[in-house]
């Protein structure tokens, strides 16, 4: 069982905590002027990939959303940083 | 009857009565089941599990492949137990398995002599016609393990303990007992945990001294040490596997109550886990009496037990020359066998070098050995093909190994972060070097242990396995695997150990060829002229010894495997008479009474719409929005615009996914412009919290917008029905109740037993209803207000089931019941919003792709059957026919015998059922065909008068 720093909390085992997404991902909007390939781009299409990754996800426990870097060939955890802080 | 207990050292033992397939035998205190089976003579202790040639015990500990027993004790009945590990108790009953009248005499035994002509995967190559499922059971009964007893059901009563620790030392050997003092002394919280009874490992049976004391009381002193000094040391506690971020399981064995299962996070892991001796492989190497030299040793030092009177030592290495040495002290006579050409000088007087064991003689038990061509009597067989480092938990943590010729043995490769590994299970056979590494794995603190004795030389040369003709040689004893299996996997071109494991069951069994995998992918790399390097290993996973499901379920059963929410009122319902069911993950009453379901579900429908019924509704979602942005929050989380309400006004909507499918409805109420209460339905409350969280933190100023969800603090119970408003005006809420002041679709609060009450018109129903919520503290003072007002007005208790059928009746949907994984706003005919709606909102952009908008999508519809016929199954398909095929053209997703109606309701999702009003199709369910016409989903009061009547 991996563990995962939330921001907030502390480490805690991965059980705790939810994906959510691929950090980056933009909503495309209004929708009135968003191109099918785009939205269908924006709903299904992840880079999933092998090695180092980005990724937003939530802490079940506390409810909040985060950033975490982290190796999905390794397993390794780079480190995790509040939304909005890592800029 | 050869084995035999000569003396015990130290204070007298307590005899224990058990038996053994029936037979009544005595051991004592401190053994296994194992070492009193070998103290009784018992020689046969099981059947293979393929060829069920009879077997005797190998090993001393985890890595015994035959001896593999049912045990029952106290009523308490475990199958497949290794009788190596298992300790002794009075009244232990012991069964060997997979033997037709006991080990000695099975009846099935007979399969071995037609044993070459059931190769690997005989079975499923002969068994292809007509169908390997027919032969499938028999074939399964004849091979096998243990039985479970359907009688007995383990209590779920194993905990899990959860812990944290700097440094985790798995074996208390002494490379471990060196690890875990040289941590405690460099400051680090030292867990030290060992799968056997006393502590000390190697040192229990091979003497030595450490420190200027005898090994066993070093052992003891450091363990004791550890433990007085705040530190955790865990006997009988088996470490079976380790995950990600150094999360290590622990199975521990407790002595006086139920075993428990840890979960350890340690900074730091010292793998000090030993190595386990493999056999030598020879024609007929599995008669009962060929046993592990180690395991002879092990016998003799901790249980006093001699295995044999004439014994043949067959070895390759110097390490059990001091076995042979310690039998002879202790009165047997031993011949060594040693396939070196100059065996080591510590040998002693009777050793033949260059000597292979040619044949084994006695089916039932070794009776004499074929060695260089002279036949020697011998009751016992002791072989030692060298040791085999215990790596499996460095490679379930993603270890490399490599190959050391030097020892005949993989080793750890490159080193894994967080993971260190020490002594024989690193390699390292000599004393003061395993000392050393033990140490330095520990951190390094304090004095570096020092032996004065000499360390014992090891001097191993290779001795694999090589095929030999026609004669059989086993690899794997409990799965049957011999060299000839592997001959034909290779000339199958299963070269791949992973393919040689999974074609011939090398390795597959119970013991996970501990003592096996070793010497079959030797023989392998022999037989395809490769390197052992080239050739590899297999991959290990956990567990490294077979755990117990219950202790790996632990609590995590029964009512607590997902454990129900619960509502306050349940104690007052069950006074009722509820029959509780579980709706989305909360136990609600179904119906009241004890008639039928069918019966006592009409009665209550029935009476509701004709005075009033009461229904528990408190797992209604009551999420509170609050804050400047609230109402842009609550619009963009809904398909409808919610924020254009006056205060004390409630609007019923949908909420999507950003897919556009329907993800929940309720109804939301604007408290005021900086507060709304989303009322989702009771199932979806924890993800409408998460998804308004998710998009809050997204894309809203937290500082304006805040998420409570306070659905636990309210109870709340709804009056529906004719006559509700009595019911609720009889309550002294404080609210004005007239229609002009609180009208459908709104609420007010008042207030109720001097606590707060909210009072909202909405109805699931169709008729008038109030939902009153007050603080769950209150819940049962309004249930006993709101039960004396009903009884003068023929008020019923109303379960869920009979409230389902009610909103059937009215066409109102259950998000996930009525509406599927596809279903759009505009498939159920609400097209105001999508066509309409300025502004984002979650989904939008999905209603517009070409797909949202085909014309044959599945649409909500009602239907109603021929006069006379039953309701429609659940489920049935609507389907049509097109040259001559029959296609799904949609399905029924709720259906009831309306007693209000007199006659069946259903609800559907039909393509184009929307343009199909009044057509008649065909419905198809199970075999069975039947026909129903397409009506609007509002069956019962379409005008909508009761609302208000």
């Amino acid at each position: 069982m991996q563990r995962f720093p939330c921001p907030f909390c502390g480490p805690r085992d991965e059980t705790e905590f939810h994906f959510a997404a691929e950090s980056g991902k933009t909503r495309p909007e209004p929708a009135g002027e968003v191109g099918a390939e785009r939205w269908a781009e924006y709903l299904h299409l992840k880079k999933n990939p092998k090695g180092p990754t980005r990724e937003i996800w939530v802490h079940t426990t506390c409810g909040e959303f985060f950033l975490m870097e982290r190796d999905t060939l390794t397993h390794h955890v780079a480190g995790s940083s509040a939304l909005g802080a890592e800029s | 009857m050869s084995s035999k207990r000569i003396a015990v050292s130290g204070a007298p033992r307590r005899e224990l009565r058990f038996s053994f397939d029936g037979k009544a035998l005595t051991g004592i205190e401190g053994d296994t089941i194992a070492s009193a089976l070998l103290a009784n003579g018992v020689r046969i202790v099981g059947r293979s599990f393929k060829y069920h040639r009879p077997r005797g015990i190998f090993g001393a500990w985890s890595e015994e492949p035959n001896a593999v027993v049912d045990v029952a004790l106290d009523g308490v009945h475990t199958p497949n137990v290794r009788a190596t590990t298992h300790t002794l108790a009075e009244g232990m009953e012991v069964r060997s398995v997979n033997t037709g009248a006991g080990a000695e005499r099975d009846r099935n035994a007979l399969i071995d002599r037609f044993g070459q002509f059931l190769p690997a995967g005989f079975y499923y190559k002969t068994f292809l016609w007509p169908d390997w499922h027919m032969f499938e059971p028999r074939i399964r009964a004849m091979a096998g393990l243990g039985r479970l007893d359907p009688e007995t059901e383990p209590p779920a009563d194993c905990p899990l303990v959860s812990a944290h620790c700097d440094l985790l030392v798995v074996g208390a050997g002494p490379a471990g007992l060196a690890a875990a003092r040289s941590g405690a002394a460099s400051g680090q919280r030292v867990m030290l945990v060992d799968d056997q009874e006393k502590t000390g490992g190697s040192l229990l049976h091979r003497a030595a001294r450490i420190d200027g004391e005898v090994g066993t009381d070093w052992a003891q002193a450091v363990a004791g040490d550890l433990a007085r000094t705040g530190h955790t040391v865990l006997a009988r506690t088996t470490a079976f596997g380790i995950y990600d971020h150094n999360l290590v399981a622990l199975w521990q064995r407790r002595p006086d109550a139920p075993d428990a299962l840890w979960h350890v996070r340690a900074k730091q892991v010292v793998l000090a886990t030993g190595a386990i001796e493999r056999p030598l492989v020879f024609p007929d190497n599995d008669r009962p009496g060929v046993m592990s030299a180690e395991a002879a040793l092990v016998y003799l030092r901790r249980h006093g037990i001699l295995v044999g009177e004439r014994i043949v030592l067959a070895t390759n290495n110097d390490k059990s020359h001091a076995v042979a040495v310690a039998l002879r002290e202790a009165g047997a006579s031993v011949i060594v066998a040693d396939t070196r050409s100059s065996a080591g000088a510590a040998a002693g007087p009777v050793v033949r070098s260059g000597a292979k064991v040619e044949a084994v003689h006695g089916a039932g038990g070794v009776e004499a050995v074929n060695v260089g061509g002279d036949r020697i009597e011998a009751d016992c067989l002791l072989v030692s093909g060298g040791f085999t480092p215990t790596v499996h938990l460095l490679c379930q943590a993603g270890g490399k190994l490599r190959f050391d010729e030097s020892i005949a043995a993989f080793v750890p490769g490159d080193p894994v972060a967080g993971i260190a590994i020490a002594g024989a299970a690193n390699g390292q056979f000599a004393l003061s070097e395993v000392l050393a590494e033990g140490h330095r794995a520990g951190g390094g603190g304090g004095k570096l242990p020092a032996t004065d004795s000499e360390d014992e030389s090891y001097g191993i040369e290779a001795a694999w396995p090589a095929p030999a003709g026609k004669a059989r040689q086993w690899v794997d004893f409990q799965n049957d695997v011999t060299v000839k299996d592997i001959e034909l996997a290779a000339r199958e071109n299963f070269r791949s150990v992973e393919h040689l494991k999974r074609y011939t069951t090398l390795g597959m069994a119970t013991d996970q060829g501990k003592t096996s995998n070793m010497n079959g992918l030797a023989a392998m790399a022999a037989i395809t002229g490769r390197t052992i390097a080239e050739t590899g290993t297999t991959t290990y996973r956990p567990p490294f010894v077979p755990v117990p499901f219950t202790v790996v379920a632990g609590r995590r059963r029964g009512e607590f495997f997902n454990p129900v929410r619960r509502l306050v009122l349940e104690n007052e319902h069950r006074a009722g008479g509820a029959v509780f069911r579980e709706y989305g993950g909360w136990l609600r009453p179904a119906w009241y009474g004890s008639g039928s379901g069918a019966d006592e579900v009409a009665r209550e429908a029935r009476q509701a719409r004709e005075t009033v019924g009461i229904l528990d509704g408190s797992p209604l979602g009551k999420i509170e929005v609050i804050g400047p942005d609230a109402g842009t929050l609550v619009d963009y989380n809904s398909y409808q615009t919610i924020s254009t309400l006056k205060p004390g006004r409630i609007r019923y909507g949908f909420m999507l996914t950003e897919s556009g499918v329907i993800y929940d409805d309720g109804v939301v109420s604007k408290v005021s412009d900086e507060h709304y209460v989303v009322s989702c339905s009771s199932g979806h409350v924890p993800g409408v919290v998460a998804r308004l969280e998710e998009w809050q933190q997204d894309r809203f100023d937290r500082a304006r917008v805040f998420i409570h969800n306070s659905t636990p603090q309210w109870a709340t119970l709804t009056a529906t029905g004719p006559r509700s408003r009595d019911l609720v005006a009889s309550l002294s809420l404080d609210v004005d109740l007239s229609d002009e002041a609180l009208p459908h679709m709104s609420f007010s609060d008042g207030s109720f037993a001097g606590g707060p009450a909210r009072v909202a018109r909405v109805s699931f129903t169709g008729d008038r209803s109030y939902e009153v919520s007050v603080p769950s503290s209150r819940a049962k003072a309004l249930s006993d207000a709101m039960q004396e007002a009903g009884r003068t007005l023929d008020a019923v208790a109303l379960g869920s089931e009979a409230l389902l059928m009610l909103r059937a009746e009215k066409g109102y949907i259950i998000a996930g019941k009525d509406t599927d994984g596809t279903t759009m706003p505009h498939d159920l005919g609400v097209t105001g919003p999508r066509d309409r709606r300025k502004g984002e909102f979650v989904g939008k952009r999905s209603l517009f792709t070409e797909n949202a908008m085909r014309e044959d999508r599945p649409q909500g519809v009602g239907l109603t059957v021929p006069d006379g016929a039953p309701p429609l199954p659940t489920g049935a398909h609507a389907v049509e026919t097109a040259n001559g095929k029959r296609r799904s053209i949609g399905f029924v997703t709720s259906s009831y015998e309306s007693p209000s109606l007199g006659r069946p309701i259903a609800l559907a999702l039909v393509e184009r059922g929307l343009s199909r009003m009044g057509e008649e199709i065909e419905f198809f369910h199970l075999g069975r065909t039947m026909r129903a016409t397409i009506a609007p989903v509002c069956a019962f009061d379409p005008e909508g008068a009761r609302i208000n009547g």
